[in-house]
This record gives structure tokens, sequence and C-alpha cells, in this order.
């Protein structure tokens, strides 16, 4: 018995529709079996809470009097660099942008105590940042300097615009090298002495819908503590990676890009983060639902930490020399225990990914919509599956020879000149 | 009488009187040094565990009094900023006391500062800089 997207909404509407958590799902499908579960069940929630680094919010602030043309200049928020290549008062900050100031890993390990991350948490908490530019003036746009606090409500438009998030699964990172190693995943001790891993698992937005049949452009999504929707597939997406029987990738494989307004996120959903020897980031909390159309996507939602599987990969030499080699596949279940087993050693695991943060938001959502304040988006387009062929690529590089330098303007912009 | 974890303070004058050799001749209490850290003609701090009778541990604690050596628990220099935390769990995967540990299956973060020694290696491991230990 299938249903649709726009049926699902009219029960939502009316305060019929039944809606549970991904973590839930298991539970009810174990006891009435999927063909009944998915005839009950409309929605599952899904949620995340993880560092990613690909997040970004671009801002519009209005033109000063007289006006600047920051595009093509340098403008600075507390200190951290912005994106300027646009136009006269629109620019972009990145979740990993640091102030020049930092040293970086000049003194390693750097701290990386505030970047981009943190100077958007402190914008969706309502706080004014210090705006401060450079301008090189033109006639229409005179001015050469600006210096002014701004917060979120001063500017015209904000929108967080994430290129890629929600990676459909992750490494487990371990270092088999003699020292202490700092990465994105976390400190990694001598000799795997701890593995860190990044994924909500069975609540994980992805994973519960593997072949994306219900999540595309256009999807609406809780995102940063308010509503945001999917662009597309983000930077990097890979479908056509291997995958178990049930459909999901035994690596990372698909990503999504996802934008919403600023204005009506919180900071406790937009978390500046610093890792230790490697920079800046952000954590974001995302929550998807999933409408269970048939029994199909009642059997995907269903999936538990146990039928998920990471690959264990060396972060000492394997991953910077980006040689494709796994130590061991895991499962999640594994991973949550606290202990891992690679090659007869137990090691210690640490999540990066908040599964209590993953939990509170599928639960946030699923309130939304039991309150009919939420609805389900119809996909307008989709994204690319495994079919496809799609993976991502590795850059090969193209040696450039010493009379192709780029040191000048091409001949036929010159002008003559 | 549990064993007590608390951070000891000296004053500069007192940086050479051998206090913990009179806890042990004196006193009779057991004091294993957890962390050390003297910064010379400013002040030092001693971060010790300290077991024994309460009559011993009582007596040891009045002898540090009197001499001038301040005393506090550990667990006051160990804060745990939990609107800070977001329960990621990095922490607990190299606490070596379970001090911060993952109750399961909800996979949240307790803290439990009786256990801590203080010994910071959660400290550069959280990207939240959750936790701040003043030692």
């Amino acid at each position: 018995m299938a249903k649709t997207i726009q049926q699902i909404n009219e029960k939502i509407k009316s305060g019929q529709a039944v809606v549970c958590t991904a973590e839930e799902i298991i539970g009810i499908a174990r006891e009435k079996g999927h063909a009944r579960a998915a005839a009950e069940v409309d929605v599952v929630t899904t949620g995340t809470f993880a560092p990613m680094c690909s997040s970004a919010a671009y801002f519009n602030v209005g033109h000063s009097k007289p006006r600047i043309k920051l595009g093509g200049g340098r403008v600075t928020l507390n200190d951290v660099p912005v994106y300027t290549g646009l136009a006269a008062v629109d620019f972009l900050l990145g979740a990993t942008a640091l102030p020049d100031e930092d040293p970086r890993n000049r003194i390693y390990p750097g701290k990386f105590l505030y970047g981009g991350g943190h100077v958007i948490e402190e914008l969706v908490g309502g706080k004014a940042v210090q705006l401060v530019a450079q301008a090189y003036g033109t006639d229409c746009y005179p001015r050469r300097k600006l210096e002014t606090w701004i917060s979120l409500e001063d500017m015209n438009e904000a929108m967080l615009f994430n290129i890629r998030n929600c990676y459909q699964n992750y490494n487990v990172a371990v270092n088999t090298s003699d020292r202490t190693i700092h990465t994105y995943m976390g400190v990694l001790q001598p000799k795997m002495r701890n593995a860190g891993y990044c994924s909500a698992g069975q609540l994980s937005p992805l994973l519960n819908d593997p072949h994306y049949r219900t999540i595309g452009m256009g999807t609406r999504i809780f995102l940063g503590g308010g509503i945001g929707y999917v662009v597309g597939s983000g930077t990097q997406h890979s479908p056509a990676v291997p995958r178990l029987e049930n459909g999901v990738p035994r690596s990372g494989a698909g990503t999504l890009a996802v934008t919403g307004e600023l204005k009506q996120m919180q900071p406790r959903w937009l978390r500046g983060a610093s890792f230790l020897g490697y920079g800046a980031t952000m954590a974001v909390g995302i929550g998807i639902p999933i409408p269970i159309l048939d029994e199909e996507m009642l059997r995907c939602t269903a999936v538990t930490d146990a039928d998920l599987v990471a690959q264990v990969v060396d972060y000492s030499s394997d991953y910077p020399e980006r040689v494709a080699n796994s130590l061991a596949e895991v499962s999640y279940a594994e991973l949550k225990s606290g202990t891992i087993t690679v090659n007869g050693k137990n090691i210690r695991t640490a999540g990066l990914s908040s599964y209590a943060r993953a939990r509170e938001i599928a639960g946030t959502l699923k309130a939304w919509i039991q309150q009919g304040s939420f609805l389900l988006s119809e996909p307008v387009a989709p994204i690319a599956d495994q079919d496809s062929g799609l993976v991502c690529k590795p850059l090969v590089e193209k040696p450039i020879a010493n009379h192709q330098r780029f040191n000048q303007v091409p001949v036929h912009l010159a002008g003559g000149r | 009488m549990p064993n007590k974890r608390l951070v000891l303070l000296f004053p500069p004058h007192l940086i050479e009187e051998p206090v913990t050799y009179r806890l042990i001749k004196g006193y009779d209490v057991k004091v294993n040094i957890l962390r050390g850290k003297i910064v010379p003609r400013d002040y030092g701090r001693l971060v010790v565990e300290v077991d024994g009778t309460q009559e011993a541990v009582d007596g040891a604690l009045a002898y540090l009094e009197q001499v001038g050596v301040g005393v506090q628990p550990l667990a006051k220099d160990v804060r745990w900023h939990e609107e800070r935390c977001v329960e990621c769990t990095a922490c607990a995967a190299v606490c070596p006391t379970g001090a911060l540990a993952v109750s399961r299956p909800d996979m949240r973060i307790v803290c439990d500062h009786d256990k801590c020694i203080g010994c910071e290696l959660c400290v550069p491991v959280c990207p939240f800089q959750a936790i701040e230990i003043l030692l």
C-alpha cells in the first residue's frame, strides 16, 4: 500500500500523521513487521550533528553612505577574512577561515581557537561583530575604509550555504605511527591507541535513504535549528561506491548541499569548533524527514547500527598519501560500544558526531511535523544514485612549464597595450 | 575514609619546606602526587591524592593549614562547561580514569568530578573548548 508525499502532508495538516524518529522506528519495525509498520508510520525523522567544514554563509550588509565597493577589496569579521569577489556589499564567510594573525601550525600543534565557524555562531547568537573593510575606491563607490559593528538583524540577507554536508558515511581514523598526530578526526594516539569516527549511524539522514529516493533538490529540512532546503548533491558526491546488500554504502558516499536563512537559526545547532593541529570549522545540525512511501522505505529507515559499517583508515600514512586502504571494516554498533578490534588489538573509540544531539534533532523535527508546522516537500530534481557511476575523482596534476607561467593579462584581453 | 584528591597551594616562602615528607612521616597518610608545578619565587601547586584513617587525614589537613598551605578539592579546579559541550564523546576516549564517560545506549557524556585527576588529556581533544582545568 503505497503513499504519496501529498497524502502524507494532508495527514500532517489534519494532525493525523504518525511520526517517529529513525531510532524509534527500529523497535516499531521489529514489533509490527515491515508491512504493518509501513502502513502505520508516515514519516521517520533523522538527525546528525557534526563538524562539517564545507559550511559557509553569505551576507548582504547594505550600502554605507557614501558607498563602498567591498567587492575586490578586503573585509574581515572579527578579524576573520571573508571572500569579497562578488558585488559591492555581498560577501561569503567560510567555516574554516582564520584570522591572518593566527599562527596556524607554526607553533605545532596550532590551537585554531577562533575561525569562520565561530563568527557564524556568534552572529546566529545575536551578537554584533566588527566589520573592517578596505576598498580601492571608484567614482560610484568612493569610500576606501569602513569600520562598524554589525549583527544579523542589520543585514539584508544572511544565508547559510553549505556546499558539502551530511556525508552518507565516513572513515574511522587511526594512527599506526609512533607519534601522536592531529587530524580533523581528532587527536590520534600512536600505535592505534584510539580511533575517531564521525556518523550518527542509524540516525544519520542518508543512511536511512541510501539510494536518495525521497531526498533531492528542494527537500525541506531542519538546518541549524531552523528550516532549510537541500540544494542538491554536495561536492564529492560519490554514490557509486561499494555497498552492502541492504543498499548502504560501506564508506563515504553521498553528500548534500544545503541552504537556509541564518536569521531563523540557533547557535545551539551551529557551533564553531577547533581541531588541535588541524584548523577551525563548524558543527552543523541537520535533520531530514523521510516519508514512508512504501515498505521499501520502511525497510531503509529501520536500519540499525549493527547493519551499518565503516572502514578503518590509517591517518598517519595511507590517508595523507592518498593510498586507498582499509585496515578493517567495523560496524557502528561496535564503534558506539566504545571499543573496536583491529588486527586483534582493542582500540578505544571516540565520536566526533554527537549521537545525543542527533537524537535531539530527530525528536525536534518529529515534534514540528506532529504540530503541523513542518510539511514535507517533493524533491524537484533527484540526486545522482549508484547507477550514475559517479565517484569522486582525485586530482591528476599537470605540470606547468616555465614559459607557460600565468604572469600577465591574456593577450586577447589586453587591448593591444 | 575515602581517599581525597586535593590541590595544595604553596606560597613562595614554603617552597623549600618538605611538606610531603612531613605528611607521610608525621601523620601516616599515603600521598600520591598526581601533578606538580613550581614557578620559582612565585608559587607551587601540587595535585595529590591523600589516603589514610580519618584521624590521620584530619591531622594532615590541620598541619597544612597551620603551615600556610592552601588546600582545595581538585574538583573545584576542573570545569566542564556543559553549555559548550555537544556530547561528541571525543574526551571520554582519552580520559584515563573514567571521570568523563559515555552513558550507553543514549551516548551522553557523564562527568564525575571525583574521578578526575586533573591530567588535562581531555582539554586539547575537545573541539568546543568545553573543559577548563585551572592548574
